[in-house]
């Protein structure tokens, strides 16, 4: 047994308003740059919808994640080694720019410019890449917001599978649910295992994903192996970049920033301990509907003083020991079984869990031919089809996400009898399995969701890891060569222009 | 062509481009690691790429690896394998037919690509179009030279070619003499091989320093970084 932590994360979908916070303040700190315009380290998409880029969760066309061999090994769904190397001169898997968008501006400036005349001026768009005139704009990465667009083209969802989905391109019985998207932070990242120069890696200490972007030569095969599409190609400094959990907030024990500002508070952020030996056997399960349970089976209880004595001599910390104990993210996923990994099919062991939403009852419940069940519907007649949530979190698998969602209904029903009726419906805690203990805990995190039991991060230790002293007045974050700008702003070596520095003389 | 020219360019030249190129690659690879990338444009455009970039690595890495060995084996290696330098030479024309066409014409899907493609265009820097044009010149320079090579196929001029470049490498004082009677076709073809050598380090060409072949045996799939850690765990 070898126990490595990990910063994991839960969103909680019923809460979710999609307001778009966490992407803008996300994009505002991370991708305003040139060759980054397109992307965004977070998004909220509108489900069912095709999503950013377009058609993402479709494997069969974009190869991403993992393939099980008939020997039970696992291999990139791109292929082995040898024929990922092949891809190098020209990526068939690779998407093409206009599969996210492409970025554009408009011209403000116009609006003050423009003469006086019958018609108001408009700022028209233009392509933030060739700096021409976009005569349309012809997709964007919410183009599907709030169901915008023909259910012709948002039902190619792969999530439909196994769902008569004719029906819900009904207005009367049309459903929708949020979707906000990061880099899951995978246990098993087929990012890192495509990458041919070895520049992604995962931290041993917090697990996050990152890519070394001074190593990172850009033979792009990252951008295809990532089942979620969450690697973006810089195409401005010729590297791959994604989303970087917020490893700077992280380590100083802050929520990441799209956490800190979700308005509906609907992420948590907490220390999950697992067996990083169990891995591979993990994420090789033979049925892909097993993988959701599989990983749950290399999470490590802690409270077991066995997993607490293995994980301090494999250099876990005490605070973060600690921390794993109150972590929302494991009573989630382990205590209270609500929260899911997003197509866990795709076998990378993705490490941000989602509690699926809750949704309006049918009509033809409510109307009472569907029998409501003492004080809970049947999570049969809610709006939005279990098979769908199952093929989005389970691999199809209805089961976990049925007790999932009978669960939020109970801690409902049992706390609205409590409110109300002053005493507390016992009857349907026990139907779920759940002690009240637990159902009361479970109200205090996810309904009233105070700041400090959503975001329980123990700081890094990086003073017992680096030498501070060398530290002092270094760098801080830049690209390369950033800090020695040098006095021309000649460029000899083609890496962009140079920052040209100004002394103090100069300035004054 | 006068004499001390001849030495300048093949005789002084190469050497200069050589440093130029192994001392700014290291100075590159050292302080500007940021920018030490392949460039690629195929996300923002996959037409005239899909074919015409895998036409054109495929040719040059062929022509390449030629060279390096044709020009750099002494010729007794050849001789005592029994190879006969006419018939050495005819299996350099056609390897080095075949395979320069196509990646001349990879490289001309791409040139036009690269000019006449707006967001391609728009995202090129002077290097990157001029490094291109070069290098479709050097092609065509390469492939005219078969044309000179037909007409004598007694593998010659070839070995005095072999020779010149194995005196360079062997810092022989008069190796500018060997070429100093080729055909102007050579000669450009060797002044711009040169060339391309000397802007190396300042081109998009470094990639080809970092081809990612150790990934073939890199142990299994998975990287971990480890911070470097003084944790002593309390017993």
């Amino acid at each position: 047994m070898k126990i490595r932590a990990q910063i994991g994360m839960v969103l909680n979908l019923d809460k979710c308003i999609g307001c778009h916070t966490c992407s803008v303040t996300c994009k505002n700190v991370w991708t305003s740059r040139e060759g980054m315009e397109y992307a965004w380290f977070n998004n909220v998409e509108t489900k069912p919808g095709i999503g950013y880029p377009k058609n993402w969760e479709d494997q069969g066309k974009w190869n991403g994640g993992w393939e099980r061999k008939k020997n039970g090994k696992l291999q990139p769904k791109m292929g082995s080694k040898l024929s990922i190397l092949s891809k190098i001169f020209a990526n068939p898997d690779l998407p093409e720019i206009d599969d996210y968008y492409e970025p554009f501006t408009f011209d403000y400036e116009h609006l003050q410019t423009a003469k006086e005349s019958e018609a108001m001026p408009t700022a028209r768009p233009r392509s933030l890449i060739t700096g021409e005139r976009m005569e349309k704009i012809e997709w964007g990465p919410n183009w599907e917001e709030i169901l915008g667009g023909e259910f012709s083209k948002r039902s190619a969802d792969t999530n439909f599978e196994g769902v008569q989905k004719e029906i819900y391109g009904e207005f009367e019985n049309t459903f929708m649910m949020y979707l906000p998207r990061l880099c899951e932070h995978c246990l098993n990242p087929s990012c890192a295992a495509a990458c041919p120069s070895g520049a992604i890696y995962k931290r041993e200490e917090d697990g996050i994903v990152l890519i070394d972007q001074e190593k990172c030569r850009g033979w792009r095969m990252c951008v295809s192996a990532c089942p979620y599409k969450k690697i973006y190609y810089n195409w401005s400094s010729g590297k791959s970049e994604k989303c970087t959990f917020c490893f700077p907030r992280i380590e100083a024990g802050e929520p990441t920033v799209c956490s800190e500002t979700c308005v509906g508070r609907i992420r948590y952020l907490g220390v999950v301990l697992y067996d990083a030996d169990r891995i591979s056997e993990a994420a090789s399960a033979e049925d892909e509907q097993d993988l959701y349970e599989s990983q749950l089976s290399i999470f490590l209880n802690p409270e077991d003083p066995d997993v607490i004595k293995q994980a301090r001599k494999d250099g876990v910390p005490d605070a973060w020991l600690e921390a794993a104990k109150k972590s929302p993210v494991y009573k989630m996923a382990m205590d209270w079984k609500i929260a899911f990994p997003l197509h866990p099919e795709y076998r990378t062991l993705p490490m941000v869990w989602y509690v699926p939403p809750l949704s309006p009852i049918q009509a033809a419940a409510e109307a009472g031919t569907i029998g409501m069940d003492t004080a809970m519907p049947d999570v049969r007649s809610l709006r939005i089809p279990v098979r769908y949530l199952a093929n989005l979190l389970t691999a199809g698998k209805e089961e976990p996400v049925i007790l999932g969602l009978e669960r939020m209904l109970a801690m409902r029903a049992y706390m609205r009898a409590k409110t109300i009726l002053g005493k507390p419906n016992r009857a349907v805690a026990k139907r779920v399995g759940l002690t009240e203990n637990q159902i009361e805990e479970m109200y205090h995190i996810m309904a009233i969701a105070n700041y400090e039991d959503r975001y329980v991060i123990p700081t890094s230790h990086r003073e017992a890891g680096e030498d501070a002293f060398r530290e002092r007045g270094e760098c801080g974050f830049s690209f390369g060569n950033g800090c020695s700008g040098g006095t021309s702003e000649a460029d000899l070596f083609g890496t962009g222009p140079r920052k040209k520095l100004t002394t103090p003389t100069e300035a004054f | 062509m006068s004499d001390w020219i001849n030495t300048l360019i093949f005789g002084i030249y190469p050497y200069i481009a050589l440093t130029v190129l192994a001392v700014g690659s290291m100075i590159r690879y050292d302080r500007e690691p940021y920018g030490w990338r392949s460039g690629s444009s195929q996300l923002l455009r996959r037409k005239q790429l899909m074919v015409g970039s895998v036409l054109f690595h495929v040719g040059v890495l062929i022509v390449f690896f030629g060279h390096l060995i044709g020009l750099l084996t002494p010729i007794q290696i050849f001789d005592w394998m029994g190879v006969s330098h006419s018939f050495k030479q005819i299996m350099a024309i056609v390897v080095g037919g075949v395979a320069g066409a196509f990646a001349l014409l990879g490289g001309l899907m791409l040139l036009h690509r690269r000019l006449f493609d707006a967001r391609i265009r728009t995202t090129s820097s002077f290097g990157d179009i001029a490094i291109l044009a070069l290098l479709n010149i050097q092609l065509i320079l390469g492939l005219a030279t078969i044309f000179v090579s037909l007409q004598h196929l007694d593998g010659e001029e070839m070995v005095r070619l072999m020779n010149w470049a194995q005196g360079i490498f062997t810092f022989q004082s008069d190796a500018a003499s060997y070429v100093a009677g080729a055909h102007w076709l050579f000669k450009s073809h060797l002044f711009l091989g040169l060339t391309i050598f000397l802007v190396f380090p300042f081109t998009r060409l470094v990639h080809m320093l970092s081809a990612p072949i150790r990934y073939l045996w890199r142990p299994g799939y998975q990287v971990v970084r480890k911070r470097q850690t003084n944790f002593k765990p309390v017993e």
